[in-house]
């Protein structure tokens, strides 16, 4: 077995926040290195389970790549439960417990010589990120690399820097868009002069060959539905699109029963889905 | 496998003897008002009631507890300790055919992909003393499940044959403690044929109610019934409480928490039976319910038992003890009146 866990494969094995980036108001980024001197060995779109003892334990998309793993993996975490809200208490030093990785990945040998078009909303940047720069740090393996990232504000925006990085780069496709622009009380940096609307509004903008696209759809449960629509309108193929499906996971090891979708233990046969598969399940979508 | 006899003094002297050496798990009254019946350790071989119909909980809670602890932790550095597990061994004895399908269910679960270190360890430490019904209980419909007979997972299995049982042996475990602590005798081709008779009878004891289908169609009518109006008709009534997961042999879902002592500096993760009809139970941080609606839960349950864990590991995951239809209050839960209406086509 290749999980990081102790005794047994409810155990974490201890490891320590080496460094906090504030993202937001209500997302970090935490780099963590586990104490036993051992790289994660995860894959793109996997997931771990961080455990703040005493607290509990929850589900966590790993957010770097390994191309950049360098002995630590950084995750990306909102604050809007309890595990994550007493993450957001813990400085650069703390200790935690991590299980995993666990679950698929998204398909880079399989794309391939492919166009990559990453369709992100919200935090759903965090999973896709470990893709996208994955796919970045091997550019020449792939052939276009499109991302579409959509906020609900300006002030929402993950890693502004490598977003900054990627609009700059002539070899990444990148379209942004926020769902409102105008300044709130919550939200000052209202200086937007992107496109404003859904995600599903940047798709008009970009051109995409269904014989070589490979869609990664990312976002808040709301989302999936109308982004396939409107790959179902660009004749993407079924079997190219992949998404990355939240569910609550208490486990993470296929037993306790609550990430199931229909017969599906997703944090198995998911989190990443590969849409051909899951298209006849009732729950997934 | 090897049979014996033991007439019903030496059996009683036996679980004397079982109960001298071991904890000995087996069927009791309970709350002594003659109609409830409970798998609970044994003080005495009188308490033991192998005439019971069935019990309130199955033998499943010996194997996977209703709440137990996977680690100590100390919050300060996150170091985590998975818990010692006393894994001696203990005799379960009174176990009905379709409890021990229930229990060859779950060890498969348990075994396949990653295996539960906790609950295999507890299964292995068991010697199961398996007897078949003389008795029924008021709802099942186990005769029609094909689980009126069992042929793995026990040790030893008793047939009443009138005054006497017939013992088989199946394991060397099995064997151990008959040849240790039982007096028997050789069982004659008649005592055999005996056996056979009473378990020739086991099918129409095992159901009590017209059941229409066949457990090898459950799939097959599942799945193209996902929006069957029965789904809904029947979750109108539902109180969203839980006990047909609570009582129900092949439910294993749980819920994983943490207890944090009163120093503060340490504590326990500990795993406590969940339930799928529980509101809570698909609810993320953030508030979104991947099943909100009782409708989406009671069809889940019912979904789990006749295809979900087929598909899994080739089971069908309902045993016919009826234990979820005479727990349900405003009596929705009963697997037979639901899979009826959809082999009826209604």
């Amino acid at each position: 077995m290749t999980f990081h866990h102790a005794e047994n494969m409810y155990v974490p094995v201890p490891a320590t926040i080496k460094n906090v980036v504030q993202l937001t108001p209500i997302e970090n980024v935490f780099t963590i290195a586990l104490d036993n001197g051992k790289p994660l060995g995860h894959k793109p779109g996997q997931f771990v389970e961080i455990s703040v003892f005493g607290i509990g334990e929850a589900p966590i998309s790993v957010t770097s790549s390994p191309s950049r793993s360098n002995g630590t993996f950084e995750l990306g975490i909102r604050k809007v439960g309890d595990v994550t809200g007493a993450m957001h208490g813990l400085n650069a030093g703390a200790k935690i417990g991590i299980r995993g990785p666990f679950g698929t990945s998204f398909p880079v040998d399989e794309m391939k010589g492919k166009d990559v078009c990453v369709v992100a909303g919200g935090c759903g940047l965090f999973p896709a990120r470990s893709v996208i720069n994955e796919v970045v740090d091997n550019r020449k393996d792939y052939n276009r690399v499109i991302i579409l990232y959509g906020t609900r504000s300006p002030g929402d925006r993950l890693f502004v820097e490598e977003l900054a990085d990627w609009h700059i780069r002539e070899e990444i496709e990148f379209y942004e868009t926020v769902d409102r622009a105008e300044a709130t009380e919550e939200n000052s940096l209202a200086c937007w002069s992107g496109n404003v609307g859904v995600i599903t509004t940047l798709f008009p903008k970009v051109e995409l060959d269904p014989a070589k696209t490979y869609p990664i759809v990312v976002g808040p449960p709301i989302m999936y539905k109308f982004v396939l629509k409107e790959l179902e309108k660009k004749n993407i193929p079924h079997e190219q699109i992949f998404m990355s499906l939240e569910r609550r996971m208490k486990c993470g090891v296929g037993k306790c029963g609550h990430c199931q979708i229909n017969g599906l233990y997703s944090c198995q046969s998911g989190p990443v889905f590969r849409y051909s598969d899951i298209r006849h399940l009732k729950e997934a979508l | 496998m090897k049979l014996m006899i033991i007439d019903a003094p030496s059996l009683n002297a036996f679980v004397d003897k079982l109960i001298g050496a071991h904890p000995v798990m087996g069927v009791r009254q309970h709350n002594g008002d003659g109609k409830h019946f409970t798998f609970a350790r044994l003080s005495d071989a009188k308490e033991l009631r192998l005439d019971y119909g069935v019990t309130v909980q199955s033998p499943k809670k010996f194997f996977s507890p209703q709440k137990e602890i996977l680690l100590h932790f100390k919050r300060a550095d996150s170091q985590a300790e998975a818990a010692r597990l006393d894994a001696a061994p203990f005799v379960l004895i009174g176990v009905h055919p379709y409890d021990m399908v229930a229990i060859n269910q779950l060890d498969r679960v348990m075994r396949e992909g990653n295996p539960d270190e906790q609950y295999l360890k507890r299964r292995e430490a068991a010697i199961i003393i398996g007897v078949d019904p003389v008795n029924v209980g008021e709802r099942a419909f186990w005769g029609s499940m094909g689980t009126w007979e069992v042929s793995e997972g026990y040790d030893v299995w008793l047939t009443d044959i009138g005054g006497k049982f017939v013992v088989e042996t199946a394991t060397l475990k099995g064997e151990e403690v008959v040849s240790k602590f039982a007096s028997t005798k050789g069982a004659s081709a008649d005592d055999a044929r005996k056996r056979e008779e009473v378990r020739a009878k086991l099918q129409k004891l095992g159901t009590t109610t017209d059941v229409k289908f066949k457990p090898e169609e459950l799939p097959g009518l599942l799945r193209g019934n996902f929006e069957h109006p029965i789904w809904d008709e029947k979750a109108q009534k539902c109180y969203s409480c839980g006990s047909c997961n609570l009582v129900c042999p092949t439910c294993y879902c749980f819920d994983v928490q943490d207890h944090v002592d009163i120093c503060l500096t340490q504590g326990t993760r500990y795993r406590i039976w969940d339930g799928c009809l529980l509101e809570e139970f698909a609810i993320v941080a953030g508030g979104e319910n991947f099943r909100e609606h009782r409708q989406q839960r009671y069809r889940h349950r019912l979904f789990r038992k006749g295809l979900y864990l087929y598909d899994k590991v080739g089971d069908i995951a309902c045993v016919g003890c009826g234990r979820c239809a005479t727990a349900c209050l405003p009596d929705i839960a009963d697997p037979v009146d639901v899979y009826n209406i959809l082999k009826e086509g209604k």
